[in-house]
């Protein structure tokens, strides 16, 4: 072993290493015999077993319903029946118990109708139920090369394109005064706020629904920290490079690399969520729908383009901040249809959310006026401006 | 011509039964189903391959059964199990009629798989049909092997302190202790026995009731006689059945039918017990029968094929099957016939 190369200090006869492996080790032991005792001194547990399944994701097909059910209680849950709206049901599922955390799928026979509502209700081995609404029964879509097509096509007009469309204000941006693009700015980070909001009380959302066992609402401000302290590191490495090269301007690229990451993490969720929603049949994919998220996601280029308005970046640069930002629109609808997990997708919620409170802590900075204020009238203006035309435009896309 | 022949016998059969109500049972008179069976070219059809028993009907899953050996009880036995008691005669030639009943806390498997902390008389649900004679002396020794007070409080005809009610009588017996009920068996019919412990929904949800035979002196006609009493049970305790059936196991008459013999007559002793539930019913398949409500009269109340019974209500069905073949029957509630209260009878011959 490596560490027995540490010097022993000289103080002491016992070496540095089995000092701290020592404790380590005892500790060890003494879980290893208290699990082999069975828990001296406490007995049984108080209270009959606690069944908690959570449900996972839903596959309907012409005549099943299957449930991918997840263990998120402290025992083990046996399913011994099934039935659909209080009618008992043939099925398939797990023979012996599902242990904790283990998932199974379960496969009911119901010759289902579309458009209608089912109760699906697992009787457990102890008399438990464990209910799961369907609310509207729509076949699920086969993952073929079709439906990845179709859900490629869905993240670049919800997310592509509309910013590459606010991305075409960037000339306009370069011939506003310093005071009119400071506003813009402030709208920006008003945009970013309520996205910021948004995505993190959705994360929340979706984390009621996942399996508490795999933290629950806390992944949502993991995800968030997780992503802020990533960023924050991020910049700070690309903020020493450009340093070293003096290049007039590098924080405003690299601030336009920032936010179009944050925006982009920020799609990856919203694209998740509109995938899960199509699979499950609770999106209509109307021409508005699309409408609305080409408007609602048109700020959002506003955004990656208004730090680089002084400069004069290529085209290809500006292609690739598009990209950056928009394109996991796409890949987050792939997840979401494909592989949909509540948990997963509060955590990315939360992912987002964070990137966006770091690219805004990036932003704030370039609010400054020439007193050196950064909540002038006018960037409270721009701030709330921004928030409400966020809100406004939400109306459009309300899943 | 097949339409006008049934209606104008089930014309004939209502005024039979109307008019000559006393000599029901002694005199044989005309039914529909005797009319049927000579109607019929070459009676009914067989039945279906036992595999495919209950296919395209509500059923547990494929390939698992309830283990009736471990329950100590088989609702196919349970059918035709009629407890006479032991007997003696008084100095005066009475007939003293006695039953030792025990209350019992058991694990009952309600449905393949599924488990229910069950409270029972005699280890069975429903508990013994318990059956005697009009006007003789019933003597029922009950013992609680409970965990929880218990009684046994009859329907029927009987003194104040033998109701098996708390703080009358012998009261609420505790575990351990037990008392005797003694009473007349009266009035003829077909009554029921449950627990009347607070909170009562539970006592009576949770299996300790039982039906109670009292035949009329002069007897009743030969048939073959079936008890059905039937319940339902909450194994999530939100006060709502999860599992539906006539005794005790969902689905057990679909899996295995009831065996019958065509033109054979048949007398269904029907109890419904069903807690939390306001109704429940019985229908029958293919055919019709006549029912005697509380089974104490001597004439039908009317030819049916559907009765609706609240908790307690009780009646007595009697019809012959003129064809061989396969007929179900069902509360005709579709939410309790597809949650396990449904059955088929089997009719050869």
């Amino acid at each position: 072993m490596s560490v027995t190369q540490t010097p022993a200090p000289p103080r002491s006869g016992t070496p540095t290493w089995l000092l701290g492996l020592g404790p380590l080790l005892l500790i060890l032991a003494a879980i290893g015999a208290f699990a082999a005792l069975g828990g001296p001194g406490l007995g049984e547990r108080r209270g009959p077993p606690a069944e908690e399944l959570v449900v996972e994701r839903t596959v309907l097909k012409p005549g099943t319903i299957a449930l991918t059910v997840r263990n998120d209680g402290p025992d083990a849950v046996t399913i011994a029946q099934a039935q659909v709206n209080d009618a008992f049901v043939q099925f398939t599922g797990p023979d012996g118990p599902i242990g904790r955390l283990k998932s199974a799928v379960v496969t009911v026979r119901q010759p289902w109708i579309e458009g209608e509502a089912y109760e699906v209700v697992l009787l457990t081995s102890t008399g438990g139920t464990i209910a799961h609404e369907i609310a509207v029964a729509v076949e699920t879509p086969e993952n073929d090369a079709s439906f990845f097509g179709l859900m490629a096509l869905l993240g670049v007009y919800v997310g592509v394109i509309p910013i590459a469309l606010g991305m075409l204000w960037l000339p306009w941006l370069r011939s506003v005064p310093p005071a009119a693009l400071r506003t813009i700015m402030a709208l920006t980070i008003g945009l970013l706020t309520f996205l910021a909001i948004d995505a993190t009380l959705e994360g929340f959302e979706l984390a009621g629904e996942g399996a508490q066992s795999f933290g629950g609402a806390a992944l949502v401000p993991v995800g968030a920290v997780t992503a802020f302290l990533l960023l924050s590191g991020v910049s700070s490495w690309l903020t020493q490079r450009h340093r070293a090269a003096q290049a007039a301007g590098a924080s405003g690229a690299t601030l336009a690399l920032l936010v179009a990451v944050g925006i982009g993490l920020h799609n990856l969720g919203e694209g998740v969520a509109i995938g899960a929603a199509y699979a499950g049949g609770a999106l209509a994919l109307g021409a508005f729908l699309v409408v609305g998220f080409a408007i609602h996601n048109t700020t959002e280029g506003l955004a990656v383009v208004a730090p680089v308005a002084h400069l004069r970046p290529s085209l290809r640069r500006l292609a690739l901040l598009g990209v950056i930002a928009g394109a996991p629109a796409v890949l987050g609808a792939w997840i979401g249809a494909a592989a949909f997990n509540a948990s997963l997708a509060a955590f990315l919620f939360g992912f987002g959310a964070g990137a966006i409170a770091q690219v805004i802590v990036q932003l704030a900075p370039s609010l400054r006026d020439e007193e050196g204020r950064i909540l002038h009238p006018m960037a409270v203006t721009g701030l709330l401006a921004g928030m409400a035309l966020m809100l406004a435009t939400g109306l459009l896309v309300s899943i | 011509m097949a339409r006008l022949t049934r209606r104008r016998l089930l014309a004939g059969s209502a005024v039979v039964a109307g008019t000559l109500p006393i000599l029901h049972s002694t005199i044989p008179h005309s039914h529909p189903w005797e009319h049927e069976a000579q109607a019929s070219e070459g009676g009914g059809h067989g039945g279906h391959a036992a595999d495919t028993l209950h296919d395209g009907h509500a059923s547990f899953a494929d390939g698992k059964t309830v283990d009736h050996m471990g329950n100590g009880f088989d609702p196919h036995e349970l059918l035709r199990d009629f407890d006479w008691g032991r007997t003696h005669r008084t100095a005066s030639g009475r007939v003293v009629r006695e039953w030792t009943l025990t209350a019992l806390d058991k694990e009952i498997e309600v449905a393949p798989g599924v488990s229910f902390a069950a409270w029972t008389y005699n280890g069975r649900i429903p508990g013994p049909t318990l059956r005697c004679r009009e006007g003789e002396r019933l003597r029922i020794t009950f013992h609680n092997g409970s965990t929880h007070p218990h009684t046994i409080h009859f329907h029927g005809i009987h003194p104040a302190e033998m109701d098996g009610v708390p703080g009358i009588g012998a009261g609420q017996i505790e575990p351990g202790g037990h008392t005797v009920y003694e009473f007349d068996a009266l009035p003829a019919g077909l009554h029921l026995y449950h627990c009347h412990v607070r909170p009562l929904a539970e006592h009576i949800a949770k299996g300790l009731y039982g039906a109670f035979i009292v035949d009329p002196r002069e007897g009743r006609p030969e048939a073959d006689e079936l008890v059905m009493v039937m319940n339902g049970f909450d194994t999530n305790f939100d006060r709502a059945n999860e599992l539906y059936a006539a005794n005790t196991i969902p689905f057990a008459y679909m899996h295995t039918p009831i065996a019958v013999q065509r033109d054979a007559p048949l007398r269904v002793y029907l109890v419904n017990v069903l807690e939390y539930d306001l109704i429940n019913s019985f229908h029958l398949h293919g055919n019709l029968f006549d029912y005697y409500p509380t089974g104490t009269g001597a004439r039908p109340s009317e030819l049916t094929d559907t009765v609706m019974l609240c908790q307690g209500q009780r009646g007595i069905l009697e019809w012959r099957f003129p064809h061989a073949g396969r007929y179900m029957f069902h509360a005709h509630q579709s939410e309790f016939t597809e949650l396990g209260w449904q059955g088929f009878f089997e009719v050869s011959g």
